[in-house]
């Protein structure tokens, strides 16, 4: 039995993330509605705009539901994804879902136009891999529980708490599936 | 190693976009209620479609002083116009480093040949079409994100259904076709051959395709979607309605829960009267934006 992995889909690179999941063993659904949550082992928070997504989650519940989730379920936030999932960010007051100790800038490698690839080595997941970071946020600092996985110039660019996963890059728009596969193993092991 | 400007990367932005809404906006007072709404990018301007239309004239690039102002203002990517063939506004938006660049039909173009060479920028550009050959042929030039054409500013959306219907049937197409048959297509279609068998062999567009050009009510946002847009551009429509904040809201709703039919009747109550919009057999030939830089 495969588990299932949903992906948040208000907005973002959706499809991406369905096929990279699929690529690596996992049954992937896209999830609009609270109701979508039901029956999934894990959850991955796409890249997009996290002010996008919050305002759509604030509006039908969707908010109050991931939080939930989050108590139980092992989850993956890619860029959006990851500012989602941060207990601190730089000039906002308060976090999104705040579940990830972790403080992030947003933004932090500049405009369109500093968006860049990097050669990363992964802790545990990958020695070579591309990252591909696009108006990229990055982690300032992490919380003791909070195991560093990759760094670009000294930023911190990859992170795991217990279960949670996040980058501030995009594997999803890569063909390398080693992230994917490391969160669809994390979340056999807790289902 | 770091490098940036790769086609991964430009590309890479506008599948960020995906199911989203970029609104147009003029002021920074604007860019706050669409970001507040939950668009995913603005488009910064000095006049919205509409606009231009009634003021005629020669239509250019924003003040850099208005793009600032928005910028400064959201979080968002802001995306701004240069007119088509127009390398200096283009490399100006460049230097002042706007997320995006429409080269753009909406402006009066400054090039009856040419398109801007793409590639030679950082910055990456979204262009419009209305057939699969200007696709193939904005990204052969390195566009990396697509957009329909339609009718900017009249608040009608049947150009905009036009040009998709007729791209995607022509991926369609190139996707089902013996490779031999593959070259003739593309003569006729005037596309790069490259492009179409890209097309061909992933079974896709290789960018991400919006649509643009008329969308003037939430259900208008839905059926592009429903024909297989990537997300929408809504231009005239918000900031001429009654309620802008509200009638922002009720599109990027619609946009993300295109067949939930039941939220779209929610969605489409009390947003007062839309854009009056403009019949196309009443547009005169040079008033038609699409049929320019093709």
């Amino acid at each position: 039995m495969s588990v299932k992995i949903g992906v948040l889909a208000l907005q973002g690179a959706v499809s991406e993330h369905i096929r990279s999941l699929e690529q690596s063993g996992a049954e992937a659904v896209m999830v609009k509605d609270v109701r979508d949550l039901d029956g999934l082992d894990g959850l991955v928070l796409p890249g997009g705009e996290s002010t996008m997504m919050r305002r759509i989650m604030d509006r039908y519940g969707l908010f109050e539901a991931i939080q939930t989730f989050a108590g139980q379920k092992p989850i993956f936030g890619t860029c959006a994804g990851l500012i989602l999932m941060a207990k601190k960010i730089e000039g906002k007051q308060g976090p999104h879902l705040g579940v990830l100790d972790i403080d992030v800038k947003r933004n932090a490698f500049g405009r369109q136009v500093d968006s860049f690839e990097a050669n990363l080595q992964i802790k545990e997941i990958s020695e070579n891999y591309t990252g591909v970071f696009i108006r990229a946020p990055y982690i300032k600092s992490v919380g003791d529980q909070v195991d560093v996985l990759a760094t670009v110039d000294d930023h911190i660019v990859a992170c795991r708490q217990d279960r949670f996963l996040a980058c501030a890059f995009h594997p999803e728009l890569t063909e390398d599936p080693a992230m994917h596969q490391y969160f669809v193993h994390m979340v056999e092991e807790e289902s | 190693m770091v490098q940036t400007g790769t086609d991964r990367v430009k590309r890479g932005m506008a599948e960020m976009q995906k199911g989203g809404v970029i609104m147009d906006v003029v002021n920074a007072e604007q860019a706050k209620i669409a970001e507040e709404a939950g668009a995913t990018a603005v488009m910064a301007l000095e006049r919205v479609p509409s606009d231009i239309r009634k003021a005629g004239g020669v239509a250019r690039m924003a003040d850099p002083t208005i793009v600032e102002q928005v910028q400064n203002a959201v979080s968002i990517p802001v995306m701004a116009k240069a007119r088509i063939g127009h390398i200096v506004e283009a490399r100006v938006l460049e230097a002042m480093k706007v997320d995006y660049i429409d080269e753009s039909e909406v402006l009066t173009p400054a090039d009856d040949v040419f398109h801007i060479d793409k590639k030679a920028f950082t910055v990456p550009f979204v262009c419009g079409c209305r057939d699969l050959g200007e696709a193939a042929r904005r990204i052969g030039e390195g566009a990396a994100m697509l957009r329909t054409k339609g009718e900017p500013g009249t608040g009608n959306i049947v150009e905009a259904v036009r040009h998709m219907r007729l791209v995607n049937s022509q991926v369609r197409k190139v996707i089902a076709m013996a490779p031999d048959e593959l070259m003739v297509f593309a003569k006729e279609l005037g596309a790069p051959y490259e492009i179409l068998l890209q097309i061909k062999e992933a079974g896709r567009l290789p960018v991400v395709n919006f649509a643009a050009g008329g969308v003037a009510t939430p259900a208008d946002a839905a059926l592009m979607m429903e024909l297989g847009a990537d997300g929408v551009f809504v231009g005239s429509g918000i900031f001429k309605s009654e309620n802008p904040a509200k009638f922002a809201r009720s599109i990027v709703e619609a946009t993300t829960y295109y067949q939930d039919y039941e939220r779209i009747v929610e969605l489409s109550k009390g947003l007062g009267t839309p854009m009056k919009g403009i019949d196309m057999s009443t547009l005169e030939p040079a008033e038609r934006m699409q049929d320019r830089g093709i």
